[in-house]
């Protein structure tokens, strides 16, 4: 009797630990296929021409997506521009100021800003500068990817500099260095590994981004480098052919998704070896 | 206000510094003590007006919407821009059913990965592996998720469709939530991990010791021990869900009447906003996309914060 309630328990244990097992084998099932997709369907397409030419009119063969690589990269830019300054200013003060009724507001908003559904952004985006501006423009998608990088910013200052001792700050300010000079010379120089980190990781998160571009950026078949007009971008350009029934525009899209996710992955790859060559001990 | 000895000091250090600072280094300082620290909390004080600017804005942009169509735009059954009827519910009831299938098909997945990773396999080449993978799931960009579940599951919810005898449309409610689970599968994972290796081993230890096998200890002491973090990661990857755009606006197949069946196409939320805002023309049709967003907006601001709460209130670990 109790024999057979042992077995039956050991039974459960194998049962449980081979579900456990499966299920996780099968999640990263996905990850292979889409990997599989993007690299079968994307990997023909990718030439010299194919980096560095103009998208052709529909029909005919060939034509690039060298537009969409130069309006990403100024997307990417015009958002640092924004969110970096304020973000690492904003993750300082959070560091220096760890109680109180602001930190507490501030750091509440930025998580709230955080799960902000990436469309909503694009909306806030379109009328508080599209709507003035009176079009579409590079700048409205800069500003709108800017404030969704800036919460991942902040964060990654504000616990970066928690690690730093506060006897590295108090060593400065007994020498006499004003408490600016401290700050900006000593302290953040100091956690200058995880706050490019955080950089690195808040590019990767907007790279992909489309939703906040719908309304901003809106895509553009011509190659722009003026940021009051409106651009083309990959993961835009993705959205535009891979929706569109024909097949050779989905054979450009398969290629701009490769080019997106190997920006993508080693934008992670190189954080992560800054993280671990460059970090500062203490 | 009660100051740490750490604070005495520092604040002690720095009024040395400021009064050395006055007399010798005036000229090479550029700001001085009092600006800089003004400076900060400017900074910081910006987040909090950044949202509240996005709060503002999205009611005041949404007015007239709210004016002409009252309570009845959230339980309005017909959307038709050119009649301007404007009734949001087969959005609200698309983004819902979407979100909490997704939710349901990947709480097992995402409970596998966390057990796994925090228990099973801690640490070697596997759970490297795994973990790589959950990674890289979680940084795929929406818009290619939508093109993949175009060329690999639309064909493949079609063919499901033709066995049960639906209407093959291949794209839907049910190919969206398909999508949508395997987005959000690295948010509750990655939660539900860190507090599960964060069990104590002594209570782990106390129970093995007891005679219990591996599967009782997950079950009556790790699961238990780690609930907060887990249905704190399970509201994360909700959030995520409800305000998923691209993928979703790919699959769903876009059609603004209240869905019918799981196999049915619809819209959600996002997608709505994502497929007219473009093409929205007339004061009110505009402003009932913003409330669309604004509703999102606060349901997933409420989702965070309960979120948040969840993880500092019901902690066991104080």
């Amino acid at each position: 009797m109790s024999e057979d309630r042992v077995q039956r328990r050991i039974v459960v244990d194998r049962f449980l630990k081979g579900l456990v097992v499966t299920l996780s084998f099968v999640v990263i099932l996905p990850m292979f296929f889409i990997l599989y997709f993007i690299v079968r369907n994307g990997i023909s397409v990718i030439d010299w021409t194919f980096l560095t030419h103009l998208p052709k009119p529909m029909g005919e063969a060939g034509g690039g997506i060298s537009n969409a690589i130069i309006g990403s990269t100024m997307l990417i830019l015009v958002s640092c521009l924004i969110s970096v300054p304020i973000g690492t200013f904003a993750g300082v003060y959070l560091s220096e100021y760890r109680k109180g009724r602001f930190p507490y507001f501030s750091r509440l908003s930025l998580e709230i800003l955080q799960g902000i559904p990436s469309i909503v952004i694009g909306i806030i985006a379109y009328v508080w500068i599209v709507v003035p501006m009176g079009s579409f423009s590079a700048l409205s998608g800069g500003i709108a990817l800017g404030i969704m990088m800036l919460p991942v910013i902040v964060t990654s200052t504000e616990e970066t500099l928690r690690l730093i001792p506060d006897t590295l700050k108090e060593a400065s300010l007994a020498l006499g260095v004003p408490y600016p000079r401290t700050i900006l010379k000593v302290i953040l120089p100091a956690g200058l590994s995880g706050i490019v980190t955080g950089i690195i990781l808040g590019i990767a998160r907007i790279a992909g981004e489309t939703a906040p571009l719908l309304f901003t950026a809106f895509g553009s078949p011509f190659m722009n480098l003026n940021i009051l007009k409106p651009v083309n971008s990959l993961p835009l350009l993705v959205f535009n052919y891979a929706t569109s029934p024909y097949p050779e525009w989905h054979a450009l899209a398969w290629g701009a998704c490769f080019v997106l996710i190997v920006f993508i992955l080693s934008l992670n790859i190189i954080a992560r070896t800054v993280t671990r060559r460059w970090k500062v001990q203490f | 206000m009660a100051t740490t000895y750490a604070e005495t000091r520092i604040s002690t250090a720095g009024a040395f510094g400021r009064a050395y600072s006055k007399s010798v280094h005036m000229s090479r300082t550029l700001l001085s003590e009092g600006s800089f620290r003004k400076l900060l909390h400017v900074s910081g004080i910006a987040v909090v007006l950044l949202l509240s600017a996005i709060l503002v804005s999205l009611i005041v942009f949404s007015v007239p919407a709210i004016r002409q169509l009252g309570f009845s735009f959230l339980i309005g059954r017909v959307w038709n821009p050119v009649s301007g009827v404007f009734g949001a519910l087969p959005f609200l009831v698309g983004t819902l059913v979407t979100s909490l299938l997704a939710l349901l098909i990947s709480i097992f997945f995402s409970l596998a990965i966390a057990i796994f990773l925090g228990e099973y396999f801690r640490s070697g080449i596997i759970s490297t592996l795994i973990r790589g993978a959950v990674e890289l799931l979680a940084g795929i960009p929406s818009v290619i998720y939508g093109f993949w579940g175009l060329a690999f599951f639309v064909p493949a919810v079609r063919v499901i469709e033709m066995k049960v005898g639906a209407a093959p449309y291949g794209v839907g409610i049910l190919t969206a939530s398909l999508i949508l689970s395997i987005m959000i599968i690295p948010y509750s994972a990655g939660l539900a991990r860190e507090v599960i290796s964060l069990v104590p081993s002594d209570l782990k230890e106390a129970a093995l010791s007891l005679g219990a096998t591996r599967s009782e200890v997950i079950r009556k002491v790790i699961l238990p021990y780690a609930r907060s973090g887990i249905l704190a990661g399970v509201l994360l990857s909700l959030g995520r869900a409800l305000g998923e755009t691209m993928a979703v606006t790919m699959v769903i197949g876009n059609a603004n009447n209240l869905p019918k069946s799981i196999f049915a196409p619809g819209n959600t939320m996002a997608s709505i906003i994502a497929n007219e805002f473009t093409e929205a023309t007339g004061k009110v049709y505009l402003a009932s996309l913003v409330e669309i967003a604004l509703v999102l907006f606060v349901v997933t601001a409420i989702i965070n914060i309960a979120g948040r709460i969840i993880i500092t209130r019901w902690s066991v670990e104080k």
